[in-house]
């Protein structure tokens, strides 16, 4: 049996495997996701951001259980940024899942952002549709976002929770870095420590301005996660936008737009492939960039040739 | 040890792919300093470093290692109870079908038992004297490469 067929016998190790073929966007990732893709779609998507020392991962780690407890199959996607210098990784959001090993209910993978912008990419978006099409759903998918970062993960997700914790001076934070408008569940998390409950009340004060396109409220959930304070709670927000999405037209135009997001990233990036790999290609990329540097030309004539020598008419 | 090495471009298990690595500590060894140094050395070389953490069972080890596809399993021990444990941990693989793994074991393991050590499947026992290079060089030599098919 090829991976493909063994992924969907519920073989483990083939969906390990084929993560990580994704991941490295080699051939026989992109054609599994191609062949998978008439499965996938099916998952709730829930993005789960925030700054670092927000406790993301313990509180992916309690909403795991509760989901579990709840007769449901969950995939994790804990994504990490990548070293721009060495392009290496500390994966270190598993730590705190560490004892789900005898679960098979659950699968949890760690990715690099391998110097993807935010952390969000082909590869992501390629394993969330593999452990989809696995039947794990609900799919978290855990990145570090701090407003602008956080961006890729409302397109991919469903459902964002934005996690902050006090003391970080989070009310204001919040309502610069546009969380508000990304996050459809606002999560103090920490929150038995000072200031929480007034984080929380200052959230809920700026979420109170009207319901978004879907008639969903934005919601404020205070929680602990090392103690599981907060997560019942939690869920039942995330299932409820669920409800909220499919009782009216935001699923089917949530599919629509990360369908759009998903072949335009896929036309960049192939498009970057072919003038990078293609040797005539390359070298002429090469031979304009330096023509650009060299301010003998400039970047929009430099493109149009390429596209030119791709088959590409002028607009 | 000294300081890692300059990183380099990454190695042979896929062009263009990152080694994978998980790094464990077995049983009741609570020292993960050392453990921490290394994950970092891994990183700053060009590795992706899952840390699973201090107490880890066989079962633990394995199931992590099968779900992050990891190239590499590294055990850091300070305990003095690699004997016992590590025959559980490479059959705990093992019964997982991760038989093409490359192993290899840290800390303060005695010479003597280096040889049962590898017996069992541990491909290289680095101790307290060796440097972040020579483990570098050995994983990037060692670590498997990969025929997958479709």
């Amino acid at each position: 049996m090829g991976l493909v067929d063994r992924l969907l016998a519920s073989d483990q190790r083939a969906l390990a495997r084929l993560a990580t073929l994704v991941e490295a966007n080699d051939p026989i990732g992109e054609a599994a996701v191609a062949r998978l893709y008439a499965r996938t779609g099916r998952a709730h998507v829930v993005g789960i951001t925030g700054p670092p020392g927000a406790g993301k991962s313990t509180l992916v780690n309690a909403l795991v259980g509760a989901i579990r407890r709840s007769g449901r199959r969950v995939g994790v996607v804990a994504v990490d940024p990548s070293s721009p210098i060495s392009g290496g990784a500390v994966l270190g959001d598993r730590i705190r899942m560490m004892q789900r090993h005898n679960d098979d209910g659950v699968f949890i993978r760690s990715m690099a952002s391998r110097g993807r912008l935010g952390g969000l990419s082909l590869a992501t978006v390629g394993v969330v549709h593999l452990l989809d099409a696995a039947g794990y759903d609900p799919i978290l998918v855990e990145t570090v976002g701090a407003g602008q970062d956080g961006v890729d993960i409302a397109s991919l997700a469903h459902t964002t929770v934005v996690v902050q914790v006090p003391g970080l001076g989070d009310g204001v934070q919040a309502i610069k870095a546009g969380l508000l408008e990304i996050g459809q569940i606002l999560v103090v998390n920490k929150a038995d420590r000072p200031g929480a409950a007034e984080v929380a009340r200052h959230l809920r004060e700026e979420a109170h301005r009207g319901g978004d396109g879907n008639g969903w409220h934005v919601s404020v959930v205070e929680t602990v996660s090392t103690t599981g304070e907060g997560i019942s709670t939690l869920l039942e927000h995330i299932d409820a936008h669920l409800i909220v999405l499919k009782d009216g037209l935001g699923w089917t135009s949530h599919q629509h737009a990360a369908a759009r997001s998903e072949v335009l990233s896929r036309l960049r990036f192939e498009l970057e492939r072919r003038l990078t790999v293609d040797p005539a290609s390359a070298t002429g990329l090469g031979g304009g960039i330096d023509n650009v540097a060299k301010r003998e030309t400039d970047p929009a004539t430099v493109v149009a040739e390429l596209l030119a020598g791709l088959g590409v008419a002028p607009s | 040890m000294e300081s890692a090495a300059q990183p380099v471009p990454n190695p042979i298990s896929a062009p263009g792919r990152p080694i994978r690595v998980l790094v464990a500590k077995p049983g009741l060894d609570g020292h993960d300093r050392g453990a921490k140094v290394m994950v970092r050395a891994l990183r700053d070389a060009g590795f992706e470093v899952v840390y699973t953490g201090l107490f880890q069972t066989p079962e633990m080890i394995a199931s992590a290692a099968l779900q992050e596809d990891v190239d590499v399993v590294g055990l850091s021990i300070l305990s003095g109870a690699h004997l016992p444990l590590f025959p559980r941990i490479m059959d705990a693989l093992r019964d997982r079908g991760l038989d093409d793994l490359l192993v290899v074991a840290g800390g303060t393991i005695p010479a003597e038992d280096v040889p049962e050590l590898k017996a069992l499947g541990v491909a290289a026992v680095f101790g307290p004297g060796t440097s972040f290079a020579e483990a570098v060089s050995f994983l990037r030599q060692h670590a498997p490469t990969r025929r997958d098919e479709a």
